[in-house]
């Protein structure tokens, strides 16, 4: 009898999926040298940070937290990125995209252009500047084709770069963080997560968000089929007009070309409702980044991108 | 919110099977195909001066791939229906086939392997079927594809099951569900269609949606490989000490007697701590932190698990090695094992017998091992290794082989 209620609760995808992305940071911080985890502000990473209590607490994070600042984020998304990082009493390292442009490592056509693909330069002198052998990310598999095809634990060589002909075979949970001297491993413990189970962990662990993820009236311009936010880098151009609608962002990143989309979800309750019905992948919807072709994502990643 | 559970899959065949064209339609039918995706492929095909949507596009490749016309081994995609979220690991179907079949199988509960209902079971399919009983998937579909172009006929999708049947008793695979399909036309992907009134068994959907992977796990031996060490060495926590883990097979309760190996130390569980407060029991495959009640000293690599029932611990093992690396065994070089949660050198001592995945007859052993070489392999290990069969625990009888010179992953192994 006393076996009876071994098995008290079915697990579900949630548990399991987060069970995975536990015992993956548990194997980044046994195996990797000096590991650090990125930590943008964005929902995917504050997903990270709670994975990482759950994966480590009591004791501090074995890891600081590492931001690549482009100097375009949203200013909402900078003071919630410091205050989370206090709270939980981490040590929080920013490196910033402008030391790289003053010191002519990244030379941008003009101010207002897109910094996205330029994180990479900050990103790998960061990694020289503390000598990180490995970088915990917040990638999803279903956000992009490159990213499907990715591993969770992603060997990059001393130039930074992914090749993904030469990815090592990945089998069971059994994660080979072995790398030589300049060489270091990205790791993507949320990496089978969707974005629908992002909203879902957020809700149900009640992680605090920035407020651009929830519905607000912000200005914006119609460019294409995307709505661009005005900022002091993004105005209209000739002919365009600046409307103020409800809107809220799916995704965070360079204000210069992440978009929101027309919505009334003021809860996480209607952003759930949303995802489960909304007819546009996530990055189809808020990145110009990746409209430009077929493949840039992947050619990002190859010079060193997460 | 709903709870609903996690299933992970394989598909096996190849572009001609209609493999490409199965999963665009698992994906279209359960609307999980977004319209900038719809419109991208679209385009595609109206530039390659084809009409409609070719939902085989949905699983095009990278720019890599399509310029030196090579597939990388795994992509993974999701769906999820309202009972239930998937994975998919879709690998290509030519060449390299074992390696990454196997890599794709490692984690999967579910494997389909389409066969062409014109062409019946193929060397492939034997290929298919005996990496599937390898890997010990516990469930294969056995999607009979392509019945729109044999009239739909009963006799044909008959025959090719009973074909499969004969030559799959030889092999150790559990659970064998045949379906008719056409993934072109969508017959018994998701949709019933009215073609095949003669089949009164599950569509490929329905079959992903109810099959009971609850004892897909093995619940009955509590293994417990230690991860890491916290020592928060804090004041308000300076007696703590945890040993983290995940539960990759069995439960354990307050109070179990335990014993840890390889030192075969004793103790009991005081608690059973997670983040979200204390638990009276724990099962796999849960994350979780065990204190004992007695300080002992273990670290990470050694294995926690019930005294009552202990795996064997042994410096020699026998297992399936699958060769993955393009750089062939050399018995003179440096290899690591990773088992669990622990790392330790190797010797190949012997290769007992090599098995042609074609034939699936065994032929001698050699001194050496190629890509996709699949070998009864002996070992000796330079530490005591928490040994287990394969075939009764996936995940304390799985490793992985590791080039210490190259720090590449050149092996998977399965314990006999």
């Amino acid at each position: 009898m006393g076996n009876l209620n071994i098995i008290s609760r079915k697990l579900t995808h949630l548990d399991v999926l987060e069970s995975e992305a536990i015992h993956i940071m548990r194997e980044v911080a046994a195996e990797c040298g000096n590991p650090a985890l990125l930590f943008s502000g964005g929902k995917d990473s504050i997903v990270l940070l709670r994975l990482a209590e759950k994966a480590f607490r009591p004791a501090k994070f074995p890891f600081p937290l590492l931001h690549i600042d482009t100097e375009h984020n949203f200013p909402e998304v900078i003071d919630f990125r410091d205050r989370r990082a206090s709270e939980l009493g981490e040590r929080l390292i920013v490196r910033s995209m402008e030391d790289s442009i003053r010191q002519n490592r990244v030379i941008l056509k003009h101010p207002g252009q897109s910094r996205n693909a330029f994180q990479s330069v900050t990103l790998l002198d960061a990694i020289a500047e503390f000598g990180f052998d490995a970088c915990i990310g917040g990638a999803r598999r279903d956000e992009e084709k490159a990213r499907a095809k990715e591993r969770i634990f992603s060997f990059r060589d001393e130039f930074g770069q992914w090749d993904p002909k030469n990815q090592r075979p990945e089998l069971w949970d059994l994660y080979n963080a072995r790398v030589h001297p300049g060489e270091n491993i990205r790791v993507f413990p949320i990496s089978n997560w969707t974005e629908m189970d992002i909203w879902q962990y957020i809700a149900r662990e009640r992680l605090e968000i920035p407020g651009i993820y929830f519905a607000h009236r912000r200005q914006v311009i119609r460019r294409g089929d995307s709505l661009l936010p005005v900022s002091h880098l993004v105005w209209p151009r000739e002919n365009e007009q600046v409307e103020e609608l409800s809107v809220r962002f799916r995704t965070v990143g360079d204000m210069t070309c992440t978009c929101p989309v027309e919505s009334d979800a003021s809860t996480l309750e209607d952003i759930i409702i949303e995802t489960a019905t909304t007819r546009i992948t996530e990055r189809g919807a808020t990145r110009m980044d990746d409209q430009t072709s077929e493949a840039s994502m992947e050619l990002r990643k190859k010079e060193g991108y997460f | 919110m709903k709870n609903i559970e996690l299933l992970r899959f394989i598909t096996a065949g190849s572009v001609d099977d209609g493999k490409s064209t199965l999963i665009g339609r698992l994906l279209h039918d359960s609307k999980s195909i977004f319209e900038d995706q719809l419109c991208a492929i679209e385009k595609t095909t109206k530039r390659r001066g084809l009409e409609g949507v070719d939902l085989s596009l949905l699983t095009d490749g990278l720019q890599a791939e399509r310029e030196q016309g090579i597939t990388i081994d795994v992509a993974y995609r999701y769906f999820a229906t309202p009972k239930r979220k998937f994975i998919i690991a879709d690998t290509p179907g030519h060449e390299q086939y074992t390696r990454n079949m196997v890599t794709g199988a490692s984690t999967a509960n579910l494997a389909i392997i389409l066969i062409d209902a014109r062409r019946g079971v193929l060397t492939q399919t034997r290929r298919h079927a005996y990496l599937a009983s390898l890997v010990g998937i516990p469930h294969l579909v056995v999607a009979v594809n392509k019945m729109d172009l044999v009239g739909y006929s009963q006799e044909v999708f008959e025959s090719i099951v009973k074909q499969f049947e004969e030559f799959a008793s030889g092999l150790n695979l559990r659970n064998i569900i045949p379906i008719p399909i056409s993934a072109l036309a969508g017959d018994n992907v998701v949709e019933r269609g009215s073609s095949m009134p003669w089949y009164g068994g599950e569509t490929l959907l329905e079959v992903l949606e109810n099959i009971e992977i609850d004892h897909d796990i093995n619940m009955e031996d509590f293994r417990f490989p230690v991860q890491w060490v916290c020592r928060p060495q804090t004041e308000e926590w300076h007696d703590f000490r945890g040993y983290m883990g995940r539960i990759e097979s069995g439960s354990i309760r307050i109070g179990d007697a335990v014993t840890v190996l390889p030192s075969g130390r004793t103790s009991r569980v005081r608690a059973i701590s997670t983040f979200d407060g204390n638990l009276v029991e724990a099962v796999a495959p849960q994350s979780v932190t065990l204190l004992l009640e007695d300080e002992i000293d273990i670290s990470r690599g050694d294995m926690i698990v019930k005294s009552e029932n202990r795996p064997d611990l042994s410096k020699e093992f026998e297992a399936m090695l699958c060769w993955l690396s393009e750089d062939r065994l050399d018995v003179r070089r440096r290899y690591l094992i990773k088992h669990a949660t622990k790392t330790a050198r190797i010797i190949i001592d012997r290769i007992a017998c090599r098995v042609n995945v074609n034939t699936l007859e065994q032929e001698s052993g050699g001194e050496a091992l190629s890509m996709n070489d699949i070998a009864r392999v002996g070992f000796k290990v330079q530490h005591a290794l928490a040994i287990d069969s394969y075939a009764k625990n996936r995940a304390t009888g799985s490793f992985i082989v590791i080039d210490e010179a190259t720090n590449n992953t050149v092996a998977a192994g399965m314990m006999i």
